[in-house]
């Protein structure tokens, strides 16, 4: 675990305890004792690999066996401020790791190493960072990487509003060709890995002041896999990108600026499950603006387009991929939506919050 | 004014003096007051607007309408493109 | 299985044949406003404009409540909001709607308890969650609107929650139409009626609008093909020169309405004179609180003052309102006021004129 660069040292702030806290308390970020059995207690004994165990300052990656000739190494990082911290689907812990180890699949890299900080609120739950810990265990074995550095702090109560974890991530992806959002040439296939809005959905009634029910739950899952299975079947895929805050709309319309293509959308194509379109309905909200966590993006040559379709479908995690639209070129960037009576509007980007309306 | 969603009243209750009751839109369910329609009987269709009934939706109306439709097929035929309707 | 659930009303083929029965009928060019931002919302979300005849020009009316609301009432409620023992609670629609100076969204992130609500009846269970706190609900909203939080306001009153108070802003249609049809720029030859406004109010009002202003009003809802059946309708009037009360929502709306609703409405609102941004005073167009119910009135508890404040002077939006002038006719359109950085309330809200000119687009060949 690295240390923290500044313990206090001005003398004992709070006694010690006499018995197992139920509460992280500001003594648990000044290094001393109580820090000490929350890494040990908390966090090495779930996320324990050797890197982690060894307890010291820094990491040792040897990269030397691990990176072959002609990858280069790529990097991520990412803060999480999610609240409710805990929703159907996930929570997060869950969301932070797949966050990281998604922003890397989707360079095509495959992530190896994430490392993650965690300011913590005086009064917070041990259960509940136990749990979140745990959450991120279980998708950290679910993506196959290590987590081999952390650091925790403290602040006072009322100052970080439960939890911020923040994390980063290393792997490493093949050199040419890119994938990256500038890739993307008219002719061809957009497909997308499953259907959209649910992570959104799941949030918004987790918060719990929309008044409404319903067995939706947060798609978040790592992506790694899907990306790895298509590469080797699919190697001249153009971009990936997972349709996170703003949705499938204001992705797609970022990509179509940095490509400069226009990308026209079949509206009846776009996997949408019922309940989740009912939530949109009920709370005037549009499902392509909301956040997917678990969902990806695939734009390729289309004469690969159903290749990708059926790798995709062979995963559980892209079993509803489906291609939703093709790249053209017109005098200027659009993102343009058939809709389902055959009429074309353009989609823009998202600005701000989608807030629920009842007009 | 605007949204405006159908659902099916599956449960009816008081509370706190309040008639209230749960709606199901398919797949999602949520909490509607129906003191604006409180001779709603459950399987009945709602218009709900900000958790609140507007009116009792009616199926024969519905049906009718879509009825009025299929005639249109035929008027169609009799009065292509520029004719006016009698 | 239901004939009732939305996938019937939004059938292509369903749509097809409304549409080819428009274009058979359609000798000339035709005005027609629909006054409810749903409709608005819909027809640009299904594209419906590109869809009928050239000659046929929908013009979107003042019927986004959100956009009327006086300056002086969002002015209010940002006072109100930014007080330290206040929970200030609004539909969504009301967050990013331009005051003076700052709007909803902006006081929440300086610090201001906002939150948004789905039902008015969420805030009276804040209220009655947070004793020490004054909870404040913003009424806005037209007729549909109103049955929720006159009900809002009976269950306060019953449950002895004495912490809940409304901004009264809402507003009722056949005001506003009269309005919009006495003017001498008049443009708009037909009306499609609200048609949620009319499940609760019924349809009966209109007849003396239609037949003073010899106006064609059809009962329209919100699916393309309730939409398409409403214009269907007013454009056989209009081609015929009739001008009656149609209904072309009959599985939602009677002639009388929700004789329920009213009597809630009636109980607890009574029809005051109110502020429409843009347009200014219609007598009787707005309701406020009846006497036995004025303890839920928040100026009963907080010292707000009556200020004349000053619109941006770029702003012509009470001439888009009222449908005398098109968001391309102002010159602030797309250059100083898009929905980034609106300058009136019609750039806000997802479905006020402005905004829908500013994204819907023209595909750019």
């Amino acid at each position: 675990m690295t240390q923290a660069g500044y313990p206090e040292m001005q003398g004992p702030n709070c006694p010690l305890p006499i018995s197992k806290r139920e509460m992280v308390v500001i003594g648990h970020g000044s290094g001393g004792q109580l820090t000490h059995e929350l890494i040990r207690d908390v966090f090495q004994s779930r996320l324990g690999n050797p890197l982690l165990n060894a307890g010291n300052d820094s990491a040792l990656l040897d990269l030397s066996q691990a990176l072959p000739a002609g990858q280069r190494l790529v990097v991520s990082t990412d803060a999480h401020i999610v609240s409710p911290l805990f929703f159907p689907g996930g929570d997060i812990g869950r969301l932070s790791v797949c966050g990281t180890v998604n922003d890397l699949a989707m360079m095509g890299a495959q992530p190896r190493y994430l490392t993650a900080t965690f300011i913590i609120e005086e009064g917070f739950l041990i259960s509940d960072l136990e749990k979140i810990v745990d959450s991120m265990a279980a998708a950290c074995s679910e993506a196959r990487v290590q987590l081999v550095a952390a650091d925790t702090k403290v602040t006072e109560h009322g100052k970080s509003d439960g939890i911020f974890i923040s994390t980063t991530g290393i792997g490493w992806a093949r050199s040419t060709p890119r994938i990256a959002g500038d890739q993307a040439r008219p002719g061809d296939a957009v497909l997308v890995s499953g259907p959209m809005g649910n992570h959104g959905i799941a949030i918004a009634q987790a918060r719990g002041n929309l008044g409404f029910q319903s067995n939706v739950v947060s798609d978040t899952a790592p992506l790694n896999s899907l990306v790895g299975q298509l590469l080797a079947e699919v190697p001249n895929v153009h971009v990936f990108r997972d349709p996170t805050r703003g949705g499938l709309a204001t992705t797609l319309v970022e990509i179509s600026r940095q490509s400069s293509v226009t990308i026209e959308l079949d509206e009846k194509a776009i996997p949408i499950d019922p309940p989740v379109r009912v939530a949109c309905e009920l709370l005037g909200l549009d499902p392509l603006y909301l956040a997917n966590e678990g969902k990806m993006l695939v734009i390729l040559p289309a004469e690969f387009a159903y290749t990708a379709l059926r790798v995709l479908r062979a995963n559980p995690l892209g079993n509803q991929a489906a291609i939703i639209g093709h790249v053209t070129e017109r005098p200027q960037p659009q993102l343009l939506l058939k809709t389902t009576l055959g009429t074309t509007r353009v989609l823009e980007m998202l600005s701000g919050e989608m807030l629920p309306r009842i007009c | 004014m605007c949204l405006g969603i159908p659902g099916q009243v599956t449960d009816i209750y008081d509370m706190e003096g309040t008639l209230m009751s749960k709606v199901d839109f398919g797949g999602v369910v949520q909490e509607v007051c129906v003191a604006t329609v409180p001779e709603v009987k459950v399987g009945q269709y709602v218009l709900v607007h900000a958790g609140f009934a507007l009116n009792i939706l009616s199926d024969q109306e519905a049906l009718e309408t879509i009825k009025l439709f299929e005639e249109l097929e035929k008027f169609n035929q009799e009065h292509p493109s520029g004719e006016q309707p009698e | 299985m239901t004939t009732l659930t939305n996938a019937n009303f939004r059938s292509e083929e369903l749509t097809q044949k409304l549409v080819a029965s428009i274009r058979a009928i359609t000798t000339r060019p035709w005005n027609i406003m629909e006054i409810c931002g749903g409709q608005t919302h819909a027809i640009l979300q299904y594209g419906l404009d590109q869809l009928l005849p050239a000659g046929i020009q929908l013009i979107h009316g003042p019927g986004c409540p959100v956009c009327v609301t006086s300056l002086e009432s969002i002015e209010q409620a940002l006072k109100i909001a930014r007080q330290d023992d206040v929970i200030f609670t609004s539909f969504g629609d009301m967050l990013r709607v331009p005051g003076a100076g700052q709007d909803l969204f902006s006081a929440r992130a300086s610090g201001a308890d906002v939150r948004v609500v789905y039902s008015p009846m969420e805030a009276v269970k804040i209220a009655a969650l947070n004793s020490q706190k004054k909870v404040v609900f913003v009424a806005v909203g037209f007729e549909t609107t109103v049955p929720s939080i006159a009900q809002s306001v009976l269950h306060a009153k019953r449950n002895g929650i004495t912490n809940f108070t409304i901004l009264p802003a809402n507003v009722l249609v056949p005001p506003a139409m009269h309005a919009i049809l006495s003017s001498p720029e008049n443009r708009v030859q037909g009306f499609l009626a609200a048609g949620h406004v009319c499940a609760v109010m019924g349809y009966w009002e209109y007849e003396p609008i239609a037949a003073r202003y010899h106006t064609p009003i059809v009962v329209t809802g919100f699916e393309p093909v309730d939409i398409l059946n409403g214009i269907l309708m007013t454009v056989q009037q209009l081609e015929a020169g009739m001008h009656t009360v149609q209904n072309a929502y009959r599985r939602a709306v009677t002639r009388e309405g929700n004789l329920t609703a009213q009597g809630i409405i009636a109980q607890v609102f009574e029809p005051v004179d109110r502020n429409w941004r843009g347009i200014g005073l219609i007598p009787l167009s707005g309701l406020g609180l009846r006497p036995e119910f004025q303890t839920f009135d928040v100026h009963e508890h907080f010292e707000l003052g009556h200020e004349t404040l000053a619109e941006s002077p770029l702003c012509i939006a009470g001439s888009v309102l009222r449908g005398v002038a098109t968001p391309h006719d102002c010159p602030a359109f797309g250059r100083q006021c898009t929905p980034g950085t609106p300058l009136g309330a019609p750039m806000v809200s997802s479905e006020g004129a402005c905004a829908a000119y500013y994204r819907y687009q023209r595909v750019k060949a």
